[in-house]
């Protein structure tokens, strides 16, 4: 399978998540926004060493996957794209802090296997990537981009980038599958080439450029016959107990083990 | 070059996100007293061409190896520094979300070191300036690949900056910044080449679509022509000379790791005593061409000078052979795969 046929399926996938009856796909958008933002914050913004503390805030995860009925496979693939760097950043720090924090084991005068402040940093960089890259799954399998970007025109975010982002979003499908009606066609007619050869660089994708640049004038003219007037009508959504409960509570705990918990681990 | 949370603390996640919204406000008003309305579904549209151009692999010659392209050259080279922007941040908004492409709080950060410099120092203080007096095809081609170049090397630069303040890591500041800079070298080489080869195409099918563009354009089409191949060649050995002429400011003050050595251990040089430090000395001095990046036994600027090209040119000729190396393996993969 292509990587355009994978990302596309990814997507698919994501829109039927979205699309599901979910007592966490009814809350409100702007509360499960604001509450995934405020985990990521807290999450790294623990020191280097609270690998303790760090441990604990997995439980915002844990709830999102079980109760929220999620695949934790589907969740930790998305890593792929970030982890390289991050390992990277991470894994030299075994090597150049080697100061001892503590042992494992040893009895009877040995000392048991050193564990060095390093580990414990490289251990603590890789739970932050791990927890930030599941709660953004947990919102976004929740949450359609139509509700965030409901939530974005709340917080007062400019309507030209709201806008920007719906239209990428929702054309995003037909430019992928062009994408990948353009690879197989040219992969038929040049097999075993790995990507597209530099002489057709320019027209390939030039072609396709001009075409979408046409295409824009036909969405611009089709959204001015069904009344656009330079802003998309959205329905404004209802505030519930729950809507305002639910993010608070977890807020209320990402803070008690923050400022609270921390001191005693 | 997509930043993750895990990488930046609160403080520089802020500050960055700071930055990039008052970017963010300066093209909102200037794309709202452009008063043009066709442009935001252009913008959308084009977001969503880039979005998925990024996955298409383009062969990258010689190497057997592919690249994609990234897109905020291109943008702003069709719809301007100001839409170009404002357009690249959605698409970094959409790629947070659907394919957890850099994440939430690094979204300030992402947009800061990939839209900021692609949009507003490639369209503004390369792009621009070099088409005022019209365009051509190789004043095309080396905007492209002097844009992509010197805004990804920006790019990366800042990555490296913020990761290393919000001190999550304990890799030294050179050590960081000598491994992230030649690979986006290599990567915005091709993606300037990738975006030269579109935009000359736009240019010879649809001038009018280029922003930037001066009034004088047809005039300047008509300028004897120079091939993709010779501007490449006259681009690589500007980038020789630059490496040359640019190594002769090396700054002669120690680096950020010699300069700790030297507080810790009052010298920048750590001596070692022993027989096996004695041997590796020995064949460390034997085989080293240039050491302290001159000649041997020479103080002249000159010497200093030809280390740059040689650097330069060992780090092509290292890439080069990896590459290969890397294809003859694959290959070789591939064909036991097959048997």
């Amino acid at each position: 399978m292509s990587k355009i046929e994978k990302n596309i399926r990814e997507l698919n996938k994501l829109q039927n998540l979205q699309q599901r009856s979910h007592w966490m796909n009814d809350l409100h958008p702007l509360g499960k926004l604001l509450l995934s933002v405020i985990y990521i914050f807290i999450t790294v913004s623990f020191g280097k060493y609270s690998l303790a503390p760090l441990i604990i805030m997995a439980i915002y995860p844990i709830f999102g996957f079980i109760i929220g009925e999620l695949s934790i496979k589907e969740g930790l693939y998305r890593m792929r794209l970030i982890l390289p760097l991050v390992v990277f950043v991470g894994i030299f720090n075994p090597f150049f802090d080697r100061q001892v924090m503590f042992y494992i084991g040893g009895s009877g005068g040995q000392t048991g296997i050193p564990v060095t402040e390093g580990i414990i940093s490289m251990v603590t960089l890789m739970l932050k990537g791990f927890y930030s890259v599941l709660s953004a799954y947990i919102l976004i399998a929740t949450t359609s981009i139509d509700d965030i970007c409901y939530a974005l025109r709340i917080l007062h975010v400019p309507k030209q980038i709201v806008i920007v982002i719906m239209l990428i979003y929702r054309y995003f499908g037909v430019m992928a599958a062009e994408a990948d009606r353009i690879t197989t066609a040219y992969k038929l007619r040049a097999p075993k080439q790995n990507g597209i050869h530099y002489k057709a660089w320019g027209t390939l994708v030039g072609q396709w450029l001009l075409r979408s640049m046409d295409r824009a004038e036909d969405v611009y003219e089709s959204m001015l016959l069904r009344g656009f007037k330079g802003d998309f009508i959205m329905k404004k959504q209802k505030t519930r107990p729950i809507d305002i409960i639910y993010p608070l509570i977890w807020t209320i705990a990402f803070i008690v083990i923050r400022h609270v918990l921390i001191r005693f681990l | 070059m997509h930043m993750a949370d895990a990488l930046v603390a609160p403080a520089v996640a802020g500050t960055m996100y700071v930055l990039s919204t008052g970017a963010a406000t300066v093209s909102v008003k200037k794309v709202r007293e452009e008063n043009d309305p066709k442009k935001i579904p252009v913008m959308g549209v084009m977001g969503a061409f880039v979005f998925a151009t990024q996955m298409l692999n383009f062969t990258i010659p010689g190497t057997g190896s592919s690249g994609h392209l990234c897109g905020g050259m291109m943008l702003s080279a069709m719809l301007g520094p100001y839409a170009g922007f404002l357009t690249m941040i959605g698409v970094l908004l959409v790629q947070c979300l659907l394919f957890a492409d850099g994440g939430l709080l690094a979204l300030g950060c992402n947009i800061w070191n990939m839209a900021f410099y692609g949009c507003f120092i490639g369209a503004l203080l390369i792009w621009r300036p070099m088409m005022k007096k019209g365009a051509s095809r190789v004043k095309i081609i080396a905007a492209s690949i002097i844009g992509c170049v010197l805004t990804l090397q920006m790019g990366a630069f800042s990555v490296t900056l913020e990761t290393l303040i919000s001190g999550i890591t304990e890799l030294p500041f050179s050590v960081f910044v000598a491994t992230m800079q030649p690979i986006h070298l290599a990567i915005g080489f091709v993606e300037g080449l990738i975006t030269a080869a579109v935009l000359v195409f736009v240019y010879e099918a649809r001038p009018e679509l280029l922003w930037g563009i001066g009034e004088s354009e047809t005039v300047a089409r008509k300028e004897a022509k120079l091939s993709l191949k010779n501007t490449i060649v006259v681009i690589a050995v500007l980038a020789a000379l630059a490496g040359g002429i640019v190594s002769l400011f090396a700054s002669a003050f120690p680096d950020g790791l010699e300069w700790s050595m030297e507080q810790v251990a009052g010298t920048a040089e750590l001596e070692a005593e022993g027989g096996a430090y004695a041997v590796a000395e020995g064949i460390q001095e034997a085989t080293s061409l240039l050491p302290d990046y001159a000649f041997k036994n020479s103080e002249s600027a000159i010497g200093t000078s030809f280390s740059g090209i040689v650097g330069a040119l060992v780090v092509v000729a290292i890439l080069v052979g990896a590459c290969y190396a890397f294809r003859f393996f694959k290959s070789k993969k591939s064909g036991v795969t097959a048997a």
